[in-house]
């Protein structure tokens, strides 16, 4: 189904979160859904529960975040907790050869890639820009200038076009950046030229302190057909619609048809950063009302109820997920703080006379005190 | 007198200033219910309502464009770009548009638009948010230029950049933002030094250090240990780069015959280039020793565990001192 705008324009605010595509309903139970359900009709057993386990890493994983941050090894951590469907769901949708441009809040699509334990923490803890080698996981670094990552994502959809691959690449940024240029130049670009990317919106309800209803006054997926690019107004917090609508989404763009958009419709349950005070702009009740919600409970009431997941299957997972953040903290606490003169490195690709004397200087200079 | 931070001496600025000219608007992401992301704005929707105190969607160049149509329309718009490094998606906005139109207009369209930055780093921010953008400013004709060191200086230069009616560009050092000093909140504007006019922040005799923003407080940290050493540093904070106060600089320098020139952005091109070459054109013969530029190095910031080598601190600026005294290499303490 591609989105229509026989959606009515609203005013005071934008559609609930009722109005998505699920087939998950919030206690786990299934409903049918006619344009998402073939897209999910061959999952196996094995495939559901792979979800469900990269979800819980996830949220591991970014409690731990929060935790090194806590305790002063991190400067900063961005928490994703809540939007753990979108990001390991589309992700898991992905072929090896496609290629992400994250935001920062992305914990989830970069496990869904393949991250090692400090491609995670090294930039938050200030030591790399973006640790992760970009060809090894098929990520570009972590994206923090808002919305600047679509141009990137059309760009290199333009390539794999040109080439002649079946490659996709898939631009993620949140609600408030569909605000910004950046993002609708894309689309104008992606639409004109018939890129293979896919655009996937989370739409957590709040850029900072800002409310959705800041950015938009009509449904967010119901812009890009404007754009004519088909989008998917879905329900964030089920990941199986979020498989759906990414292989909807990759199909298209696999056989020739060009973009597609999604708006994945979800909730950051925590703050922004961990240097954020969202109890300055918003309702506890409108927290604990997501928490209903909740992503993972949500799948595991699921697969528990079709007896793929018991109480062994569960402690599995938790073991996995205790490893991996283990793995993170060692990798975060081991981090070693690079040369002062490493700084110099990398600005050029070839040598740099006026630098190449700044580096020598500061070097002179920092020997100095040895002496 | 109050004990004012800097960053609450910047509210008590724009609170005034709400008050005093219902013309006048606040416009920028997340300066409303949450006080903006330092608090700056902290209070103000409530106080003055959602109508002056603008959540602007998250789009740079949507929040200085509306501006603009804003100011020709009669208003004075003063918004915040949330971080240095979110500036430059409204470049094109300031640069072609903000800095031009009175130009172009000959002189009947006015600007009086106050972009506040956040600015500068040692805060051990993530990428993008530690940036020293002003070059690109100050590159440009039309636009006013100034970078607040002290609450005393960031109450009174804000007052007087929203009583302009040029469009200026306002750098708040953000690691000076909780730092507290004195402020005359109910000090007369008429009586205030104006904001195109540096100011002699400690008076001395055997050389002087040029500089600006967060720096002046290093600058004056290092002449404090220069005291100990016998020598004698004169600090003068440039507070406006846009225009450039030369006059009190030049005195100085031909009182000292000897300047170093600090700043935290690069080096290349930078304010301290222009400071040099003025001061080369103006002072030549008083000159006892080629001028020294101490600056952050010609990278992209560094990550923050290394921003201590990127920033120049009390050391570098007493080497470079030391080397215009050619006192040889420079004395490390
Ligand atoms: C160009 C730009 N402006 C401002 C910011 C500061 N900032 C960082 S995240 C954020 C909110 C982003 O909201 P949204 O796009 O909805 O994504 P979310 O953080 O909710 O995932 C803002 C304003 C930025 N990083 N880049």
């Amino acid at each position: 189904m591609t989105y229509t705008q026989t959606q009515d324009s609203v005013t005071g605010g934008v559609p609930d979160e009722g109005d998505v595509l699920r087939v998950l309903e919030p206690d786990g139970a299934r409903v049918p859904d006619a344009t998402l359900e073939p897209w999910i009709a061959d999952l196996s057993p094995h495939e559901l529960r792979a979800l469900h386990r990269d979800m819980v890493l996830t949220r591991r994983l970014d409690a731990e975040g929060v935790a090194l941050q806590r305790q002063g090894q991190l400067a900063l951590w961005a928490p994703c907790r809540g939007q753990e469907a979108v990001q390991v769901g589309t992700a898991h949708a992905l072929a090896p050869g496609d290629f992400v441009f994250p935001s920062y809040r992305e914990h989830g699509v970069l496990l869904g890639r393949g991250a090692q334990p400090a491609d995670y923490v090294l930039a938050w803890r200030g030591e790399e820009h973006s640790a992760y080698d970009h060809r090894a996981i098929n990520a570009a670094p972590p994206q923090i200038i808002i919305g600047a990552q679509s141009l990137h994502a059309t760009g290199w959809a333009m390539g794999a076009q040109r080439d002649g691959s079946t490659d996709v690449a898939v631009a993620y940024y949140g609600d408030g950046a569909t605000s910004q240029g950046d993002v609708n130049e894309a689309m104008v670009f992606a639409s004109s030229f018939g890129a293979p990317v896919v655009f996937v919106c989370s739409n957590n309800q709040w850029a900072i302190s800002e409310p959705v209803t800041v950015q938009a006054k009509y449904p967010i997926a119901g812009r890009a057909p404007g754009f004519g690019i088909p989008s998917l107004r879905i329900d964030g917090n089920d990941a199986l619609a979020c498989v759906a609508a990414m292989r909807w989404a990759l199909d298209r763009a696999r056989r020739g048809e060009g973009p597609s958009f999604i708006e994945a419709v979800t909730y950051r349950m925590g703050p922004h950063t961990t240097s954020d005070d969202p109890t300055r702009y918003r309702d506890a009740a409108e927290v604990e009302e997501w928490t209903q919600r909740d992503p993972i409970a949500r799948l595991e009431a699921y697969l528990r109820a079709e007896g793929m997941l018991d109480d062994s299957g569960m402690a599995e997972v938790a073991r996995a997920a205790d490893a991996l953040a283990a793995e993170v903290r060692t990798a975060c606490i081991g981090a070693t703080t690079r040369a002062p003169e490493t700084m110099f490195d990398h600005v050029y690709a070839e040598p740099h006379a006026g630098l190449e004397r700044q580096r020598a200087e500061y070097v002179a200079y920092l020997e100095g005190f040895e002496k | 007198m109050t004990a004012l931070t800097l960053g609450s001496a910047i509210n008590a600025a724009l609170s005034k200033a709400l008050e005093s000219d219902d013309k006048v608007l606040l416009m920028g992401e997340d300066i409303g219910k949450l006080g903006g992301v330092f608090r700056v704005t902290d209070g103000l929707q409530q106080r003055f309502g959602a109508q002056r105190v603008i959540d602007t969607p998250l789009a740079e160049a949507g929040i200085v464009g509306t501006a603009v149509g804003l100011a020709l329309r009669g208003y004075r718009p003063v918004v915040e770009i949330q971080f240095d490094g979110f500036v430059y998606p409204a470049f094109d906005q300031i640069v072609c548009q903000v800095a031009k139109l009175h130009y172009r207009s000959n002189g009947r369209i006015r600007m009086p638009l106050v972009i506040r930055i956040p600015w500068a780093g040692g805060v051990g921010a993530a990428e993008h948010h530690s940036e020293s953008p002003e070059a690109y400013f100050v590159h440009t004709a039309g636009l006013r230029v100034v970078a607040a060191s002290n609450p005393q200086d960031a109450y009174v230069m804000l007052r007087q950049a929203v009583a302009s009616d040029d469009p200026v560009i306002f750098f708040e050092p953000k690691r000076l933002y909780h730092s507290k000093g004195e402020v005359d909140l109910d000090a007369d504007l008429a009586d205030a030094p104006p904001m195109h006019l540096a100011r002699v922040a400690r008076e001395g005799t055997d050389a002087t250090i040029v500089t600006y923003g967060a720096q002046v407080r290093t600058a004056l940290d290092a002449a404090l240990a220069a005291e100990d050493d016998g020598l004698s540093l004169e600090v003068i904070d440039l507070r406006s780069l846009s225009p450039i106060d030369m006059n009190t600089v030049a005195a100085s320098v031909r009182k000292t015959g000897r300047v170093v020139v600090t700043h935290e952005a690069a080096r290349e091109a930078g304010v301290g280039a222009e400071l040099v070459a003025s001061i080369t054109e103006q002072c030549f013969e008083y000159l006892e020793a080629p001028p020294q530029r101490v600056t952050g190095h010609d990278i992209p910031y560094p990550p923050s565990k290394l921003e201590k080598h990127h920033v120049p601190d009390l050391d570098r600026i007493l080497f470079a001192v030391d080397r215009v005294l050619e006192r040889g290499e420079g004395v490390l303490r």
